[in-house]
């Protein structure tokens, strides 16, 4: 997720990890296409998202993790983000890249527009992304999300 | 006439849970009314007070988009199959 935001960036990346329906564990990670091409706003292709859907369904699978990236702000979920947050049960993962070294990671539950965030932990080999690569063969392998939550209210 | 609805979990609060709902309709925006008398409050998540599709919900016949249809004019034949899906975006 963070090499492909690092490859997009200014623009914002988005994109979905898909798990067994039944486990909700992270598992496929398919980088989508912004179609909306810009550095303050993303959305799935609508083509590619039905595609996508379809095969998650195909599978038993669900949009564990629905992520995309902030270009100049902050980790967090805007107004437009929970305005259009429309799976109640996925895992909204916010990445930033305003700073060019250090990428902020951190997920959410948003539900009936409230926003709840959880910690983020990283199993498995963490190596350097290759920036302006796209694939993931560095990337962390795979996040555990909620094991002990910690629910943290932001008013906004 | 029988058209298959796919509805997605944010809207399944409208269909008693079910994922799949049944139809009829010449057009789109016939099925939605129709699916209305049934369904009550789908619609409007769907269809906007002015009449048109709301600008963050994908609907899809036959897995085309219908903004490239004629949108609500999206005529319809039976055994067509609609999907309804919330489009992911944010800023």
């Amino acid at each position: 997720m963070v090499a492909h935001a690092r490859a997009d960036h200014p623009d914002e990346a988005c994109g979905v990890i898909a798990g067994p329906a039944a486990t909700a564990e992270p598992r496929r990670h398919i980088p989508m296409v912004n179609a909306e091409r810009s550095t303050t706003f993303y959305r799935f292709d609508s083509a590619e998202q039905l595609a996508v859907w379809n095969a998650m369904d195909d599978a038993d699978e669900a949009p564990v993790v629905i992520y995309h990236s902030h270009t100049a702000t902050e980790a967090y979920p805007s107004r437009t983000d929970v305005k259009y947050a429309g799976e109640p049960e996925a895992h909204y993962v916010l990445i930033s890249t305003r700073d060019p070294h250090v990428a902020e990671v951190r997920s959410f539950r948003i539900v009936d527009g409230e926003i709840t965030e959880e910690p983020v932990e990283g199993l498995g080999e963490a190596g350097q992304a290759d920036e302006g690569h796209r694939g993931d063969a560095y990337a962390v392998q795979s996040y555990k999300f909620g094991h002990t939550p910690d629910a943290i209210i932001y008013d906004c | 006439m029988s058209i298959q609805v796919r509805i997605p979990t944010i809207l399944r609060q409208h269909t008693q849970g079910q994922k799949l709902v049944e139809g009829a309709g010449a057009t789109l925006d016939d099925l939605f009314a129709d699916l209305d008398s049934r369904h009550s409050g789908l619609r409007e998540r769907v269809v906007t007070a002015e009449g048109g599709l709301h600008r963050f919900v994908n609907v899809y016949v036959n897995d085309e988009d219908v903004r490239f249809t004629g949108g609500l004019k999206t005529e319809l034949s039976d055994g067509d199959s609609v999907t309804i899906l919330p489009a992911v975006a944010g800023g």
